[in-house]
């Protein structure tokens, strides 16, 4: 994913002008065709996230389209009050993109682990959250943000994720994306953890639908998938602040009569070491963890037996 | 404890190092360059200075030590090893799932680790915490503070400076491995943080600049800042990002990848 953003930033920069890149002490190779091309539109602000934050915000002031990009929790909840304050507050259209989503970076320990990111930035007004799900998407995502007139956040995943589109799909910022239509339930999900929950979607026979914009959440796409009775959001992030938390918020609210099955990551730190793989499957967001808690909530509801 | 002299600590950073070069070969990622440039600041302090009985982790009267840095931890996990905190065979497990041996420090899955960090910058500021305590119960102990020259970067590094400068924290040592490069080049190329021995001087601190690699430098400069009243002390250690082995060195490539087996071999045949 990173490496599709870096060229698809490089060819939206050979169209306007006002596209300038911050790193923090990071991306330097990833980015080196962008510098060559751009003299003078790439800054690496070295292992100072908050200055680079504030930074950005100046240069949007001044009608420039700043991006901010480093490792997710250096460049979302480290920076949260210069998020807040300096982009948001201003309304200011800067896109800050977080390399390492979720568990990306499991082996790295609690420091690297971005769980958090979606619920803390989820509670400043006027920002946008998109959460593509590989490399197609990100292009998608990444050029909706820059053309959206307020700050948006851009969650990435890291390298090599499975494709889940052979072409980069149409992206409308606050719309769902149904993807796999089932019989049974409707799986919720977004970013790449999407191919376990089509692996899972299949073998439950359920409906996939992804949801790359986690904020603002296209409620009236979810009446209408919540008359179906059962739905079920996984992710890649706390139970608590996440989709799920959003969708339960919603669903309460609305008075629809569906069933909620939320999946994710619990309520505590993860220090058990391990790479992504592992901990997904110790949290239950992999694709055998998925079926198995999905098929016991149905017997519980008594939908099956 | 036996305290090793230089000599001895000479002899006993070479099993360090292996075992940094053995363990992230085995973990098959991980910070190579950070672990082996502050292999002798390390060694020197938990093989001589650092009062801590590995069989007593949290005695309140224990020295302590924080590594800022978080990503250099196999060389802190390598030096704990070898000092009995947990079995030198665990080492293999760094990084895999069920380990205590985690990416980056993590307080309290390790007995021995002082903090969670690795998200850089924070560790000076909990060490002057650590400090201040003990200055207000008259203890004896003392707190160590490894830092990155790149790390410092974060304006966090330099309100604890202005913190412990203005409580006159004399019972906290830094030290800045100051080995002139950060995860993606040169110090001064992405953001200079020269001149380190003036800034931290203005800052109020007892500065030494020594030879971060020369164990009779780092012992005589530990002494003295042992020995210095009225202000904290900060070691500007001068090392080589990747010390000891020869395709490293220098290298920024070698920041964040593990050696491949076959380069694991020949950084083992060079460390002797
Ligand atoms: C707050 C924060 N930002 C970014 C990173 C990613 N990162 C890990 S190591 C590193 C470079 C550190 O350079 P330095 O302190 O000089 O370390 P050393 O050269 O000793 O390895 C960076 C940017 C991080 N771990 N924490
Ligand atoms: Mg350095």
């Amino acid at each position: 994913m990173r490496n599709a953003f870096a060229a698809c930033l490089e060819e939206l920069a050979a169209q306007d002008p006002r596209i300038v890149l911050l790193s923090g002490d990071i991306g330097n190779r990833l980015f080196d065709r962008f510098k060559e091309r751009f003299p003078g539109r790439f800054y690496n602000c070295g292992v100072a996230e908050a200055n680079m934050t504030g930074v950005a915000a100046g240069l949007a002031k001044a009608g420039l389209r700043p991006l901010t990009y480093t490792i997710t929790p250096f460049n979302t909840t480290r920076c949260l009050e210069f998020i807040k304050l300096d982009i948001c507050a201003h309304r200011l259209p800067v896109v800050v993109v977080g390399v390492g989503a979720g568990l990306s970076y499991a082996e790295l320990g609690p420091t690297h682990h971005a769980c958090d990111d979606l619920g803390l930035l989820g509670l400043l007004p006027d920002l946008t959250l998109l959460c593509p799900a590989d490399a197609r998407e990100t292009r998608a995502a990444l050029r909706a943000a820059l053309a959206h007139a307020g700050p948006c956040y851009l969650r990435l995943g890291k390298k090599g994720e499975p494709d889940v589109f052979d072409a980069e799909p149409p992206f409308e910022i606050g719309a769902l994306r149904p993807l796999r239509a089932g019989r049974e339930v409707v799986l919720l999900t977004y970013g790449p953890l999407l191919p376990e929950v089509l692996a899972a979607g299949a073998a439950l026979d359920a409906t996939v639908v992804a949801v790359p914009t986690v904020k603002p959440l296209d409620t009236a796409g979810l009446a209408a998938l919540a008359a179906t009775g059962r739905l079920v959001t996984v992710e890649e992030h706390a139970l608590r602040g996440g989709l799920g938390a959003a969708v339960a918020a919603w669903l309460a609210a609305s008075g629809q009569p569906a069933r909620l099955l939320t999946l994710g990551v619990p309520d505590q730190f993860l220090v058990t070491a391990g790479g992504q793989e592992a901990q997904r499957a110790a949290c239950g967001i992999d694709t055998a963890g998925i079926v198995a808690q999905v098929r016991t909530w149905r017997q519980q509801l008594g939908d099956v037996t | 404890m036996k305290k090793l002299s230089p000599s001895e600590c000479a002899a006993q950073c070479k099993v360090i190092r292996r075992h940094i070069i053995e363990m992230l070969c085995a973990a098959g990622s991980g910070h190579p360059g950070g672990s082996l440039s502050a292999t002798e600041l390390v060694t020197a302090i938990y093989f001589h200075f650092l009062n801590q009985d590995p069989a007593q982790p949290e005695a309140p009267d224990r020295d302590r030590f924080i590594l800022s840095k978080g990503h250099g931890v196999p060389v802190q996990y390598a030096c704990m090893a070898e000092r009995g905190y947990f079995p030198v065979s665990e080492l293999a497990t760094l990084r895999k799932i069920d380990s205590r041996l985690q990416g980056h420090p993590v307080k309290g899955a390790l007995p021995g680790i002082e903090a969670s960090t690795g998200a850089l910058g924070q560790g000076l500021s909990i060490a002057c915490g650590h400090a201040l305590a003990g200055q207000l119960d008259g203890a004896a102990f003392r707190v160590y503070c490894l830092l990155g020259d790149g790390e410092i970067n974060e304006g966090q590094v330099w309100e604890a400076a202005l913190f412990a400068a203005h409580r006159r924290l004399d019972n906290l040592i830094a030290i800045v491995d100051a080995n002139a490069l950060q995860l993606d080049g040169r110090c001064t190329e992405i953001l200079n943080i020269e001149p380190l021995a003036a800034k931290w001087t203005a800052f109020g601190w007892h500065v030494i600049e020594l030879d971060g690699h020369d164990l009779p430098a780092i012992y005589a400069a530990l002494e003295e800042a042992l020995a210095h009243r009225g202000q904290p002390t900060c070691l500007v250690a001068r090392t080589v990002k990747g010390k000891g082995v020869s395709f490293m060195e220098n290298q920024v490539e070698w920041h964040g990848v593990a050696p491949t087996a076959e380069q694991a071999r020949q950084a083992l045949a060079e460390i002797g």
